[in-house]
């Protein structure tokens, strides 16, 4: 899937934020290329969004350098981020309640007409194609988002991302809110996404949905980089293990892999 | 607002404002499916019904003397000051915050508009009072001052990250001890210029009638082209369009309710001194522009969708690249126009400037936008709702003193209807309809109560 010899979209290099004297990420270096999905695991805490908040602008990073097709860039804020194709879908959805889809949607980069006013019709004409792409079901283009269902949210927070045509996609949790049926219906349409040629960070929980959907599988564990993967060499229990011992599969003993098994540890 | 049982069976006449999942689908022609295809807002609507129940109420209490033309037309302009501050306090809500100094603004602001055209002009210039352009030269400058002060609020709230209440209760108190610090010492200015005073709509301050006729006019035009304009917008990006039989209507009732204010109360109410139909009062004229003014700001402007969008959610409206400071910081810039617009129309309604000018006003301002639908916890509220809020208030306390009910009562009322409006809103949001009932109840029995004890 991933064609190892172009220029990687991102590259991110020895990025470091701290909170006070807590380094919430410590050095990670990655890269992402058009086309691929690289999952970002690890425990809670281990910084995994907050090294993704460094790409998207929502908190600035203290050190380190992001290239972008290779060449350097500065992101402050969400803005920057934009204006290099990043769009993020956050865990929250981050939605405006009371505004409706078409709104939400254009969020911050309203279509307007020669006056400057809001163009509404225009916005939720663009609002309708591209929801007929992503959930054709869906219709509740005027109601505020607030009374449609997570799935339903979960559309539009992608719509957002789709929309501006993004090239490079962060994904905080996306399916932690959603159903069964809700889940599937994002997997597949980050496999579609993929297939049109966007990079994607996913960072996930759940080690089922990451085997099956990522290409690489990246491990942090207490603002580390414990290390990168390609998720055909590896197995699910390797990855457990790095993610909880904080080592490569072939540093691990086999004392520890038994562990990873035994009661109490995960 | 209520959930809709229907039969799934029957056809969806309307169009995606309806939810889609097959939880429900609007049946055939009964009232409700007509409002719902309307896009009507119900609350809105609520608050016309209840405004309706009050005038009748008074008319009969008071034996026919509250929906005379006089009556109605003093109504009017009564409540218009508190009803242009409340369109900006909507705003100022919407995006969780809240402005306790607009009463001692507005007082600050029109004693300064007193003080220009009645000494600072007059020393600094040499001209005198009643000169040709002295209203909109005083005017314009009070409108710029109350932005600036505005800005100055609204910097320190988004920008210093002082909370709103703080900063709005600093503003109550310095404002009016400016009045009484200004070169007057807080003495009453008075008389003052002639075209000032029309702003505050006194014998002379109305449009007359045929201009009323052509203000008439002019809106019915401007709602018929609206729909029409909405119709052909939505048909172009092939959306949904609202059935023709409901945009007509929607264009009748509109277009009878503006022939009805102006033939039936405006221009039916003679002047005492000329005899003459008095027509719309000026501030009733200025409330009609900042009200069309605001809601097109609201409703069609980035500045609006942003002050919404960060009510209903501050995250999701700082993630989206919305500079959330600058927008309020803007609502303040607004208020404090506002405040300067209801200063000149009470200073001039007064033809004096005092200084305990707008002392209270602030609560009637929050409570008028309150009782229209304004939402503390954020995001919700609209302007024509804060508008209606005003009249509400101003009805209650016009036909209270038709009825002579001491002033003390006539508080204890306003607040028992402040609270009660809020509760039923609240019970509505839940769906909770005995609670809806009951605190409607509860609310109108000890209004009664003081009603019927407080007669003099």
């Amino acid at each position: 899937m991933s064609d190892t010899t172009s220029t990687p979209l991102v590259e991110m290099r020895d990025m470091r934020v701290s909170f006070g004297g807590l380094h919430a990420v410590d050095g990670v270096t990655l890269d992402l290329k058009a086309g691929e999905v690289v999952a970002l695991v690890g425990g809670n805490g281990a910084g995994k969004s907050t090294l993704m908040h460094t790409l998207s602008g929502a908190h600035p990073a203290d050190a380190g350098q992001i290239l972008i097709d290779g060449k350097p860039v500065v992101i402050r804020n969400p803005r920057d981020a934009r204006a290099h194709g990043i769009e993020v879908i956050y865990q929250k959805l981050a939605l405006a309640d009371n505004i409706d889809a078409a709104g939400n949607v254009f969020l911050g980069r309203e279509l307007r007409t020669r006056t400057g006013s809001l163009d509404d019709s225009a916005m939720a004409a663009a609002t309708q194609s591209v929801m007929q792409r992503l959930n054709p079901r869906f219709k509740n283009l005027k109601t505020p988002v607030k009374s449609l269902s997570g799935g339903q949210r979960q559309s539009v927070a992608i719509a957002r991302a789709v929309h501006f045509n993004a090239r490079i996609l962060i994904m905080d949790e996306p399916t932690a809110a959603l159903g069964p049926a809700e889940t599937a219906q994002v997997d597949e349409l980050v496999t579609q996404l993929k297939r049109e040629g966007i990079g994607i960070f996913l960072i996930s929980h759940d080690i089922h949905s990451v085997f099956d959907l990522a290409d690489r599988i990246s491990v942090m564990l207490q603002g580390k980089l414990v290390g990168t993967v390609d998720r055909a060499d590896v197995t699910m229990d390797e990855v457990l293990a790095m993610i909880i011992v904080g080592k490569m599969p072939a540093d691990v003993s086999s004392d520890e892999m038994a562990g990873l098994h035994g009661p109490g540890t995960h | 607002m209520t959930e809709i049982t229907a039969d799934p069976s029957a056809a969806p006449q309307t169009n995606g404002a309806v939810p889609s999942d097959g939880a429900a689908a609007p049946p055939k022609h009964t009232w409700r499916s007509i409002l719902a295809a309307s896009e009507v807002d119900t609350r809105l609507l609520g608050l016309v019904v209840a405004l309706g129940l009050i005038w009748i109420g008074f008319n009969i209490l008071s034996g026919g003397d509250f929906l005379t033309a006089r009556n109605l037309w003093n109504l009017s302009v009564q409540s218009a000051s508190i009803a242009v501050m409340a369109t900006g306090m909507v705003l100022i809500i919407v995006s969780r915050n809240i402005d306790l100094s607009v009463g001692s603004l507005l007082g600050f602001l029109g004693y300064v508009m007193a003080m220009m055209q009645w000494r600072w002009i007059p020393e600094t210039f040499g001209l005198g009072l009643d000169r040709p352009f002295t209203w909109i030269v005083v005017l314009a400058a009070g409108v710029a001052l109350g932005a600036l002060i505005g800005a100055v609020q609204g910097f320190i709230v988004s920008y210093v990250k002082v909370p709103a209440f703080i900063v709005s209760l600093g503003g109550f108190l310095i404002w009016r001890g400016l009045i009484f610090r200004m070169g007057a010492k807080g003495q009453t200015i008075a008389p003052l210029d002639h075209n000032f005073q029309l702003l505050g709509g006194g014998a002379s301050g109305s449009l007359g009638e045929w201009k009323s006729w052509a203000l008439g006019a002019i809106a019915c035009v401007a709602v018929v082209l609206n729909l029409a304009q909405t119709r052909r917008r939505r048909r172009r990006f092939e959306l949904s369009v609202r059935p023709m039989g409901i945009d007509v209507g929607i264009g009748a009732l509109s277009c009878a309710g503006i022939i009805a204010a102006i033939g039936l109360v405006a221009n039916r109410y003679k002047s005492p001194i000329t005899g003459l139909p008095t027509g719309v009062a000026y501030p009733v004229a200025i409330l009609i522009v900042v009200t069309l003014g605001m809601t097109y700001l609201t409703r069609r402007r980035r500045f609006g969708r942003y002050v919404f969008a960060y009510g209903g959610n501050p995250e999701a409206a700082e993630l989206g690249g919305v500079n959330t400071r600058r927008t309020i910081m803007f609502t303040f810039v607004v208020m404090g126009i506002l405040c300067a617009i209801s200063g000149a129309i009470q200073t001039a309604r007064l033809n004096a400037a005092v200084t305990n000018l707008g002392v209270q006003n602030e609560l009637d301002v929050i409570a008028a936008a309150v009782i229209g639908g304004t939402s503390f916890a954020g995001g919700v509220g609209t302007i024509p709702g804060a508008v209606l809020g005003a009249v509400v208030m101003q009805s209650l306390r016009s036909g209270m003193v038709l009825l002579r009910i001491d002033s003390p009562s006539q508080d204890i009322v306003v607040g028992v209807v402040l609270v009660t409006a809020v509760a039923i809103d609240a019970a509505l949001r839940l769906g909770k309809k005995t609670v809806v009932a009951a605190t409607l109840a509860v609310g109108l029995l000890v209004a009664g109560v003081i009603i019927q004890t407080g007669r003099q």
